[in-house]
């Protein structure tokens, strides 16, 4: 078992990748990626105290900030000491950080802002045009989540996990589930298996269209948005008539999944696929012919591959910038599924947009396989109650979701959630320097992270 | 190239709605009053008072090609002094209590809240969390109610015109 000194300084010499950190009773915990295994380490705190993560690695620093005020554990040394997730008694009061220079004005931008979008705050500090440095203020949408599960039974608190963040309300269940079944030791059943992986690639899809659509639009580019939001649409109505609820809410269940796909819910998703996989490609090379379009894309927003890597960034955010990760690999039934994981370098607006076109791609063929091979049989296995702990790391369609749990006569008794927004945030901070005002949303867009998923 | 993929959306993609018994009722007591002042056009301000972003994802599909709600005067503006109507979802958060008072009060007279979605109507999941208020109603006045989790783009688009009053 590897030291919480050492894996401090395996983090910030970069041959290990933070997964998350919580505090857990009288303990701080430590969640690390070393050679795609997660790995648990402990720091027992007798005296309230435990030497930040942070101070060493910035990544953890915001954890650490969360971690502090809902517990009541004091990480020693951590950098940035200011409230996080819970704004307390006076929300309108933050100090943000100072900034200091000729010719700088800021721009406060929401809690309530511009669009259909979550809340959150962004203090633009510019010089002209140019942004020099953006801050943001997140956790206006803290539900009090993780401590609103504890006391509960699975199949009570799945019902949270599920609202976690709503766009990845598949993952954030399949990841509950998978930690539930590691820590009471269920053996779920394979067609349960298999049309969990089948709702989390049309999850995928489903977003991944939105989100090419919604960037394009960002550029003053419509049209791809009226056609993509049809895709998206057709894409949720097969999910209604295959598993009835158009974002598939409440399907995956510990044990298994609580719907089943009928033949005629077969046939539509293999028509949904045939649609989709015809009508996307002329829309990726409308993209591809249109250098207006472009011109807004390439070279905007460049998150380097080096910070992408420390902070172990998930999802088309890492894999636009370098960082080869899928939590798939790992997870079944995807080892018995064919499929790559597209990566590219530039990091660019441009390079996020074009992983999610490859991913829709794959995930369109994943889908098809998935329905060939369905095996069949029961959907659900009996959630014995019993105690321990586990945890599980699912790919959702913007990054690695991880849940970690521990439960006591089966209540849970500590649940711990880490979106992938949590190391997305920071870097949309680092990527938007350099770039004009104009250019946020669609920076922001090409980021899409969750303000509920990390809010909690 | 562009010219086929303009094509492609000049089909009818735009879809009929079904009528919605139960909010033509609901709203009896609204519309007279909405129409006498606003006509057939409402501007509408979203705000996410602590949603997990499932409403949210319904509420942006009401502006794709099937439900497209601008044919029915309804569109959604960026400021809260440009709107009608507040459409709000979520378990209200303590930390978006003072903003929804805030942008409440940025509206201009006469106008409407529409409470979207469980957790909106009821707190939802959330009921017992310390971290938040309740439901819309226990932080602003509301108007109309419309429940779902999330509710689907048919049922929002229903209420919405249950609060422009029968064309």
């Amino acid at each position: 078992m590897m030291a919480w000194r050492e894996a401090g300084e395996a983090l910030a010499a970069g041959r290990a990748g933070l997964v998350s950190l919580w505090a857990d009773g009288p303990r701080a915990r430590l969640a690390l990626l070393l050679d795609d295994t997660v790995q648990i380490v402990d720091h027992p705190a007798p005296d309230g105290t435990f030497p930040s993560i942070g101070r060493l690695h910035p990544p953890a620093i915001r954890l650490e900030r969360a971690l502090a005020e809902s517990s009541p554990l004091v990480p020693l040394g951590l950098p940035d000491t200011r409230r996080w997730l819970d704004h307390g008694e006076n929300p309108t009061v933050y100090p943000f950080l100072p900034v200091k220079g000729r010719h700088l004005h800021q721009i406060p931008v929401g809690p309530v802002h511009a669009g259909i979008i979550e809340p959150g705050h962004f203090r633009f500090t510019c010089d002209g045009e140019t942004v020099v440095r953006l801050e943001e203020r997140l956790g206006y949408v803290h539900r009090g989540v993780e401590a609103l599960m504890a006391g509960k039974v699975p199949a009570e608190a799945a019902r949270i996990a599920a609202r976690i963040s709503g766009d990845a309300t598949v993952a954030y269940a399949f990841a509950f589930a998978r930690a539930v079944e590691s820590v009471l030791g269920v053996a779920v059943p394979p067609r349960a298996i298999w049309l969990r992986a089948l709702m989390a690639e049309l999850e995928r899809l489903a977003n991944h269209l939105g989100d090419v659509g919604a960037i394009c639009n960002d550029a003053a580019f419509g049209l791809l948005l009226a056609h993509c939001s049809v895709l998206r649409e057709e894409v949720l109505r097969a999910c209604a008539f295959a598993f009835r609820h158009r974002l598939m809410m409440g399907c995956v269940v510990p044990g298994g999944v609580a719907v089943d796909l009928s033949r005629e819910g077969e046939a539509r998703l293999r028509a949904l696929a045939a649609r989709v996989g015809a009508a996307f490609p002329p829309l990726l090379s409308l993209y591809d012919r249109t250098a207006s379009l472009q011109d807004r894309t390439v070279g905007t927003g460049i998150l380097r591959p080096e910070l992408a890597a420390l902070w172990a960034a998930g999802g088309f955010v890492g894999r636009a910038s370098g960082r080869d990760f899928d939590a798939r690999r790992f997870t079944p039934p995807y080892e018995a599924l064919s499929f790559s994981v597209p990566v590219l370098e530039a990091g660019d607006v441009d390079a996020r947009l074009r992983i999610r076109a490859a991913e829709i791609s794959e995930s369109l063929g994943l889908i098809t396989q998935i329905l060939d091979r369905l095996p069949v049989g029961p959907l659900l296995a009996r959630v014995p109650a019993g105690a321990g702990e586990g945890f599980s790391l699912v790919e959702s369609f913007r990054g690695d979701v991880f849940f970690h749990l521990r439960i006591t006569e089966g209540l849970i008794v500590r649940a711990h959630a880490r979106d992938p927004s949590w190391f997305q945030w920071p870097l949309l901070e680092a990527a938007i320097e350099g770039n004009i005002v104009a250019d946020f949303p669609l920076c922001n867009k090409s980021f899409n992270c969750s303000y509920a998923g990390h809010d909690l | 190239m562009r010219r086929t993929l303009l094509e492609g959306l000049r089909r009818p993609l735009t879809e009929m709605l079904p009528a919605d018994p139960e909010m033509a009722r609901l709203g009896l007591t609204l519309e007279r009053a909405a129409r006498r002042r606003l006509g057939r056009s409402l501007a509408i301000r979203e705000v996410d008072a602590g949603s997990c972003n499932g409403c949210e994802l319904e509420i942006i599909a009401l502006g794709n090609p099937c439900y497209d709600l601008e044919r029915f005067g309804l569109s959604f503006v960026a400021s809260p002094r440009h709107a009608d109507v507040l459409l709000v979802t979520g378990p209200v958060t303590r930390n978006m209590r003072e903003a929804l008072l805030r942008t409440y009060a940025a509206t201009p007279s006469p106008k409407w809240v529409l409470a979207a979605g469980d957790c909106a109507a009821g707190c939802g999941v959330f009921a017992a969390s310390p971290a938040c208020m309740g439901s819309v109603a226990s932080v602003i006045p509301v108007d109309l109610v419309v429940s779902g989790c999330p509710p689907t783009p048919a049922r929002l688009i229903a209420a919405l015109i249950t609060l422009l009053g029968p064309g």
